[in-house]
């Protein structure tokens, strides 16, 4: 396995999803090539901070709240 | 809120009670909102899909499953009307999105050796990284950024999301994966120019 099949193998392999013999062959290619090594730290966390950046919910606008209800209340 | 407040919330949902719809609202609409938020990026649109996603859920409240989530229900409608709003814009062409994947030489061994990132805290501080990363994310080409947004961000599965999609999951495991590497270089550009 060279650094372009690794590439293509990334996803899966984070998701746990590929085969041993696989995952096995990837794992080896890592713990020689730093450079991959190196890809792989900032794919996952690409990921994470992807997840950290969907930041916290605001406030509930009281406007959509009763414009909402207005359309349920109409709906019935 | 405790479980038997949700199912009894549930019951009261699947009835048609208003009291119980008016709780539910104010309970999901600040995160549904969000979502729709990073979906549509703009905030009249959001609020529409919210506000559309109620009535759609009000319609089908009998439809309800009792082993689901009032939440989860909820969020899996907004998304879809977020997704009804998109597909109503006109379309534009997209940007390619290989100058932002990693190459190879022939011998495939990667081209770019790549550098270490700085330690997060040091660069900036927690709200301007994600508004950094928040930035590199709506700078994807669109179908690379919804598949980004439904899977890491809002968690949806691989079959959810090609369902939403209208695509197959083979092809959401590809995009996803060609997103994150576009991502990836992205914030190494931006992380990197923010450290030095």
């Amino acid at each position: 396995m060279n650094c372009r099949d690794l590439s293509r193998f990334l996803e899966e392999y984070v998701a746990g999803e590929l085969p041993d013999t696989v995952a096995s062959e990837f794992e080896l290619h890592i713990s020689r090539c730093g450079n991959c090594d190196q890809y792989l730290v900032q794919y996952r966390e690409t990921i994470a901070l992807g997840r950290a950046a969907a930041g916290d919910p605001g406030e509930c606008p009281e406007e959509l709240v009763q414009a909402i209800m207005a359309s349920l209340k109409a709906a019935k | 809120m405790q479980a038997v407040d949700e199912s009894a919330l549930a019951d009261s949902v699947r009835a048609g009670d208003a009291d119980a719809f008016e709780t539910l609202i104010r309970r999901e609409t600040p995160r549904l909102l969000s979502v729709a938020r990073r979906i549509l990026g703009n905030d009249d649109e959001a609020r529409e899909a919210v506000h559309q996603g109620f009535i759609a859920a009000y319609r089908a409240r009998e439809q309800f499953q009792g082993d689901a989530r009032l939440s989860t229900w909820m969020h899996r409608i907004v998304v879809n009307k977020a997704l009804d709003v998109l597909r109503a814009r006109q379309r534009r062409p997209e940007d390619a999105i290989e100058d932002l994947l990693p190459r190879f030489r022939p011998d495939g061994h990667h081209q770019e050796q790549f550098a270490t990132w700085p330690e997060m805290e040091s660069v900036i501080d927690r709200e301007r990284l994600s508004g950094t990363v928040r930035d590199a994310i709506a700078s994807l080409p669109e179908s690379f950024r919804l598949v980004l947004l439904l899977r890491d961000i809002e968690e949806l599965s691989t079959d959810e999301t090609a369902e939403a999609l209208g695509t197959t999951p083979n092809a959401v495991k590809l995009r996803l994966h060609r997103a994150r590497m576009a991502l990836r270089t992205l914030l190494a550009d931006r992380l990197q120019g923010a450290h030095s």
